[in-house]
């Protein structure tokens, strides 16, 4: 269990040391930190694990829902620890901050694209440190220098003799850990940069990984609950004759988030949560549709807003241009829609709480459920789970699911433990989307086909006003994640201005797989590519010759060579390009696409080249890639989240949130880029160009711009 | 009166309502959680189950139905077909989060019995009911070609 003590934890935090703590070796200590592995013999520091029966298991801090940081972090630490990789085993690390901070977040979280970034010293350290200790036990116990002890694929070796991990656990635990454990060169890595396979895979292919909505506990009661049909509604009375009547229904109770239903199992929540009679109280709601807030920012968008960035006298710039153009781009609410929706159980047993979820920041996540339930912090742990997806979905900046949760089991009394399960519904009608966003552009070229002058104005919602995250996020009335990707959108324009306006709304909205650059990234590389058509420049050839970066320059080179750009091109297809960078990584795509069913495109290919640093796995590099493509692509021509009449959502389900398909992905040929720069994130940044991609190939093959996403939208059509 | 049936080559019962989808059944009452809740009206194919050896999507499936019949979930899926999919799925590493893969490994399985050497259409097709929200579709069409290959040779 998570028994830290709070003077351990102030000490740690006071020390800022994360790593190399001199935490006292052997059985109770590992218990003590590492939760859910009692039998471990050697627990050298917070991440690594060595059982007598020779497994080596490394404690991860990150969520694992799809994007691979437990195989990432895993393989960090094991090629420092010259572990083999077929004894590696990873478990999930309790909540515990001292220990387990992200170091760009400042507390346990998973976001941003930044746990390889953040663990690769720190991961690395960790196994380098085990393995020191390994070797100088060795050395100890043959009377040998520890210079002349060698460690391989589990096994320490001098001359003759050897011994694996687990036979000399127990001599290890006893010594101290090195004060600066000596890291390999790039050169002597056997794991990184090759192609481990993934811990996970064996188990979600055989049904047996665990998720959240898997757990069950003795006596466990099911809960569903109805939320108000606009988002800032409240209830105002229930009639729950007919719910309590549904056979298996125990309990409809009202709580701050609307209704909850108890059952003994599911299907009968569900059916109870239908019988529900409800009357809202929509007086403080927000009643308006997407497209009156769209209106709303178009107006705004019109207007010079706050100033992100400027160069030069664009005015002028514009002013005397050869040729201008112009363009409004619409960019609809989103939803993450993971395959599993939120969920979690929460149990209590006496004054302690326990609570399973996928959690995405563990602390404040735990942190929240318990401040509900009265609990103080050192009384509440976590037993975190695999997550079946997230996107972005699985934590608020206001807590509000774990809130929820505990809301829910608060109010059934404590009787017996709670499994909270959304369905699809709720994960669609809920809220915290990706927020509407209205871009407005004007550029211009001067007769010689040079672009003068590139004036941007974002109009949006803004997720972090009215959180906790206001204050970090929001300075000097810009909200930095509505405009990234396009300030510093790595191009050289020689006068440039964007500016932003914050429209609020009721509606939550959130960060979103690749944040700002969901819409910054499609506007300026479509914008800019008609730009350099207005020019009579080629989008490679034109791209290169604005960009400053050679990094940038490498990837959009490369995958125009993957593509043999400028090539012919099969008949009734086009191509288009894209090149963008977000949380570090480089991503240059070409699309090739067709004249597809429904009016939208039908994408044949994409070639992706992708530079993010040290590629720890490739492997998982390629299917961030592709995940990241094809979750692009299928909101990009299919999917958004439409506000109708009086607020209320209009899609519920898959059947109107349209996902991509199997036959609607194209074939993905990535190139990742040899680098020994810093590692980088890559659950993100596979996904901005694949749309502005798409719709220079389209508007190449079709002539028609597409301003407003999804590429489905009646006004495209 | 409760619902006999046959899971996975063992005699199965449920006492409860018979409109209760199959999906919960397995779920709630009998401890078999590898079959998955995503959307409850046959939409992305994480519930899908072989009843009587073809897909079928479990959200839907009210108990009654399957009296008498024989059920087949992740947990119990064996033969040729299944360790052919089974092992191409693991060799590509074709999961990301995993949660949809319980029933896109159920359907591929149920494709390649009724199509041994599935073309890319027929791929398009008898996956089509299966949504991978992570979009790992390009594996997922890879190890399914795998694994025909693999049950050639």
């Amino acid at each position: 269990m998570n028994a830290v003590t709070p003077t351990r934890r102030s000490f740690l935090q006071t020390s800022g040391l994360i790593l190399g703590l001199s935490l006292p070796a052997g059985r109770a200590a590992a218990r003590a930190v590492a939760g859910g592995a009692p039998d471990a013999l050697f627990a050298p520091n917070a991440f690594v694990r060595v059982t007598p029966g020779n497994q080596v298991i490394i404690v991860i801090k990150n969520v694992e829902f799809g994007q691979g940081p437990a195989t990432g972090l895993a393989t960090l630490a094991a090629d420092e620890m010259d572990a083999d990789w077929s004894q590696i085993a990873v478990e999930m690390a309790p909540a515990n901050d001292a220990l387990y901070a992200n170091a760009a977040l400042h507390t346990m979280g998973t976001g941003g694209s930044t746990s390889i970034a953040t663990a690769f010293i720190q991961m690395r350290e960790a196994g380098a440190a085990a393995r020191a200790m390994l070797v100088e036990a060795a050395a100890r116990r043959w009377g040998v220098p520890v210079s002349q002890v060698t460690a391989s694929k589990g096994v320490v070796r001098h001359g003759d003799r050897a011994a694996t991990f687990g036979e000399l656990a127990n001599d290890a635990a006893a010594l101290s850990p090195p004060e600066k454990p000596v890291l390999k060169t790039p050169e002597q890595w056997t794991l990184i940069g090759t192609d481990v396979p993934k811990v996970d895979s064996a188990i979600k292919t055989d049904g047996s990984v665990q998720f959240t909505m898997d757990v069950r506990r003795p006596n466990m009661v099911h809960s569903a609950i109805l939320h108000p049909p606009a988002f800032g509604g409240k209830m105002a009375s229930v009639d729950d004759s007919a719910a309590m009547a549904v056979p298996g229904v125990l309990a409809v109770k009202p709580v701050p988030q609307g209704v909850a239903v108890y059952a003994r199992d599911t299907y009968a929540a569900m059916r109870g949560r239908a019988a529900l009679k409800v009357e809202w109280d929509l007086s403080a709601a927000e009643r308006r549709s997407s497209d009156e807030l769209l209106k709303v920012c178009a107006e705004a968008a019109a207007q010079p807003g706050v100033e992100a960035e400027a160069e030069g006298d664009v005015a002028s710039a514009l002013a005397g241009a050869a040729k201008t153009i112009e363009a409004t781009y619409y960019f609809p609410y989103l939803a993450h829609a993971p395959m599993e929706p939120l969920d979690a159980v929460i149990e209590m047993n006496g004054d302690s709480m326990e609570m399973w979820m996928g959690a995405q920041m563990q602390v404040a996540q735990l942190s929240a459920a318990a401040r509900v339930l009265g609990v103080p912090p050192e009384k509440a742990v976590l037993h975190q789970q695999y997550a079946g997806g997230s996107f972005g979905r699985r934590v608020e900046g206001t807590m509000a699911f774990p809130v929820e949760a505990a809301s829910v089991f608060k109010a059934y009394g404590g009787r017996a433990p709670v499994k909270h399960v959304w369905t699809r519904e709720n994960d669609l009608t809920g809220g915290y989307y990706r927020p509407i966003m209205v871009h407005r552009l004007r550029g211009g070229v001067d007769a010689a086909g040079r672009i003068v002058g590139w004036d941007q104005v974002i109009a949006g919602q803004s997720f972090a006003r009215g959180t906790p995250m206001e204050a970090m996020m929001i300075h000097d009335g810009i909200d930095g994640t509505m405009v990234e990707g396009a300030r510093e959108s790595g191009y050289a324009f020689p006068a440039h201005r964007l500016g932003a306006h914050i429209v609020d709304s009721r509606v939550p909205t959130l960060w979103w797989r690749s944040v700002g650059s969901t819409h910054t990234a499609y506007s300026v590389e479509t914008f800019l590519d008609r730009l350099l058509e207005l020019g009579g420049v080629d989008p490679v050839a034109g791209r290169l010759a604005l960009i400053e970066e050679d990094r940038r320059k490498g990837v959009l080179t490369r995958v125009a060579e993957m593509a043999d750009w400028g090539a012919a091109v099969p008949e009734g297809r086009a191509r288009g390009v894209a090149v963008h960078k977000s949380f570090g990584t480089y991503v240059a795509q070409i699309a090739e696409v067709s004249r597809g069913p429904e009016g939208v495109p039908r994408v044949h290919k994409v070639w992706c080249a992708v530079d993010c640093g040290v590629p720890v796995n490739p492997n998982v590099i390629r299917a961030q890639m592709e995940g990241g493509i094809g979750y692009g692509l299928g909101h990009a021509l299919y999917a958004e989240l439409v506000l109708g009449e009086g607020g209320v959502v209009q899609q519920h389900n898959f059947d109107s949130y349209r996902s991509l398909r199997i036959g609607e992905m194209p074939e993905v040929e990535v190139a990742v880029i040899a680098s020994r720069e810093e590692p980088t994130g890559v659950g993100e940044p596979g996904l901005p160009p694949i749309a502005p991609a798409v719709a220079n190939a389209w508007r190449k093959l079709t002539g028609k711009a597409v301003d407003r996403l999804p590429f489905i939208h009646g006004d495209n059509r | 009166m409760a619902t006999e049936f046959t899971l996975n080559g063992a005699s199965a019962s449920f006492d409860g309502d018979p409109d209760t989808p199959l999906l919960w059944v397995l779920r709630d009452h009998l401890g078999l959680t590898g079959t998955k809740y995503g959307c409850g009206i046959a939409q992305c194919g994480a519930c899908t189950v072989h009843l009587d050896g073809k897909n079928r999507r479990s959200c839907v499936t009210p108990v009654s139905t399957v009296a008498g019949r024989s059920v087949t979930t992740i947990e119990g899926v064996s033969g040729p077909e299944a360790e052919a999919v089974q092992s191409a799925w693991v060799a590509i590493d074709v999961p990301q989060c995993g949660f949809c893969q319980s029933g896109q490994v159920m359907s591929a399985v149920g494709l390649l019995k009724a199509r041994p050497r599935p073309s890319d259409d027929d791929i398009d097709a008898g996956m089509a009911g299966n949504i991978c929200r992570c979009a790992t579709y390009v594996r997922i069409r890879q190890a399914i070609k795998d694994a025909a290959e693999a049950m050639e040779g």
